[in-house]
């Protein structure tokens, strides 16, 4: 059982997600398929098999900020589209927040939020607007609640990604404001958001890291 | 999925391999995935840069030469490029003259295309970048991403290009772009779905008498679903749809170019380009250049897209100037 984020935990966490995203990589297509260009799943797969490799090249020493810092460089420098600046300036805002070797779980949540900043003030998506942001704002909500509450990050990593993916459901009927999906007007509704998906996906990566 | 490729995975660098040995004109940088001129950098000029998701063949490698583009940044099959290709290219074009970006306005393109302009700022390269948003199927709202960029792009490819080789300013440059941005409205019809060679399988499903209106170029369904109808309504339609976003008025000119999307025999092209001069000859509009071929494509898409721009004096006379590209030459 782990109590803090250190870069143990880091490293599990995103080799956690990169096998989620190897594993769910057809999903996160055909949900795109159905309301963007039918590449998010390929996209991360690609990048986060580079984040893989950019992982094992890091000192030992390396401080969890340092190692979710270097993830996001990676994916925006090897993903593309708009889900490689997206999801790379995320996690270059979380790991800019982690300086020390280890976090407690109001850090995180702290740091997670900065992640969120950092993807609002790029994309400039809100809650509402069927992105990522449905996802990642409830799941960093659920966190920063379990931490005033008292919680352990077992337990509130496991609340977060269960808000992460009520979230993601709670795209389906929301009709697209940005991105790709946008295009379709109201063909959007009724399907749910590969970004806000993929997320969802990274927080249960992060409960199973926790876990295990 | 019939395709004629190697892998799925490996497209894009064997098509790049094709396009350095067909091409000793350009300079194609593999290992960053950047086409350019092979006589970059030309000091004193203004780089003139694009780029975006691979499959819109020839965009925008097929613009790269004297009188259009300096480099291009390929990114995979419609995914845009990453910013370290877009600052390899910024690099290897850097005459001290500045640099222009052209992209088209989709949110991956604008985000990677912005930070490599950051860190081109960092060292020193003075970028301005140039949105195209030409596709009157999107609302231009918040609701919506904004329009996007289309078959526009080979316009403002064209007449910026003229003008920065002739060794005008960035700032001019930039602003010749805008201004055939701004003259410049589209709209496409697809017959059939893009595939793109990761998914194997085309990207949306369309019954054999049905067309998507108002579709991208990504694969992506469009605005509405329709019964295949005669090319003659299909266009009158089409040109309605433009005309009514556009200030074109009788005793204008234009230059029409009749795009195909990928999958549609020219011949039909050339049927769709004589119901557009039908149409705008009804309303007291002059066609005065034509293009009609595949020049911004959705792979094997059949289709086809409508870009009117209001012309004038100087943007046609830098249409009529001299290219040497592999997709576009003018004496």
């Amino acid at each position: 059982m782990r109590y803090d984020l250190d870069r143990e935990l880091a490293l599990g966490w995103l080799r956690a997600a990169a096998a989620a995203v190897e594993r769910r990589h057809e999903e996160l297509t055909a949900l795109d398929a159905a309301i963007g260009d039918g590449d998010h799943g390929s996209n991360l797969r690609r990048g986060f098999a580079a984040v893989i490799t950019a992982l094992d090249a890091l000192p030992a020493d390396a401080s969890p900020g340092t190692v979710l810092t270097k993830a996001g460089s990676t994916l925006i420098s090897k993903v593309g589209g708009a889900s490689g600046p997206l999801y790379g300036s995320a996690l270059r805002g979380v790991g800019a927040a982690l300086p020390a070797p280890s976090a407690d779980l109001t850090e995180l949540a702290q740091a997670l939020r900065a992640g969120l900043g950092a993807v609002q003030k790029l994309g400039g998506a809100v809650v509402g607007d069927k992105t990522m942001v449905d996802a990642f704002e409830p799941a960093v909500a659920a966190l920063e609640r379990a931490a005033f509450d008292g919680f352990t990050l077992r337990e509130a990593s496991a609340l977060a990604a269960e808000a992460a993916e009520a979230g993601a459901r709670a795209t389906i009927p929301l009709q697209a404001r940005k991105g790709r999906a946008s295009y379709l007007g109201p063909r959007s509704i009724g399907h749910q958001d590969p970004g806000a998906t993929s997320t969802a996906l990274l927080f249960r990566a992060l409960a199973d890291a926790v876990v295990s | 999925m019939k395709k004629l490729i190697n892998t799925p995975e490996s497209v894009l660098d064997d098509a790049l391999t094709g396009v350095a040995a067909a091409h000793p004109e350009l300079t194609v940088d593999r290992e960053n995935h950047v086409i350019h001129r092979a006589d970059a950098p030309r000091p004193g000029k203004v780089a003139l840069i694009s780029g975006g998701g691979s499959g819109h063949e020839p965009l925008h490698g097929g613009f790269v030469g004297p009188g259009m583009l300096d480099a291009a940044c390929p990114g995979e099959v419609f995914t845009s490029p990453v910013p370290d290709q877009v600052l390899a290219a910024l690099r290897a074009t850097d005459g001290g003259a500045g640099a222009v970006l052209i992209v088209k306005n989709y949110t991956g393109d604008v985000l990677n295309f912005s930070l490599a302009a950051e860190l081109a700022a960092e060292e020193g390269i003075e970028v301005r970048t140039v949105l195209v948003n030409d596709d009157v199927a999107v609302e231009d709202s918040t609701y919506t991403a904004g329009r996007r960029g289309t078959g526009a792009t080979v316009v403002v490819e064209k007449v910026a290009g003229a003008l920065a080789e002739r060794g005008a300013k960035a700032a001019e440059v930039a602003s010749v772009a805008e201004r055939a941005v701004a003259a410049s409205r589209s709209f496409a019809v697809a017959l059939t779905a893009a595939t793109t060679p990761a998914a194997g399988r085309p990207g949306f499903d369309l019954p054999e008498d049905q067309i998507e209106v108002g579709v991208g170029i990504h694969g992506e369904p469009g605005r509405r679903r329709e019964p295949l109808r005669p090319a003659r309504e299909l266009v009158a339609e089409v040109v309605e749809t433009i005309l009514a976003d556009h200030t074109l008025t009788a005793g204008d000119e234009v230059i029409a170019l009749v795009n195909g999307m990928g999958g549609t025999p020219l011949i039909e092209l050339y049927i769709v380009h004589g119901e557009v001069a039908a149409r705008l000859a009804e309303r007291g509009i002059t066609i005065a250049r034509a293009l009609v071929g595949n020049y911004v494509t959705s792979l094997d898409m059949a289709g086809f897209s409508l870009t009117l721009t209001k012309a004038d004096p100087e943007l046609l006379e830098l249409w009529d100037a001299p290219a040497r590209t592999p997709a576009l030459h003018r004496p």
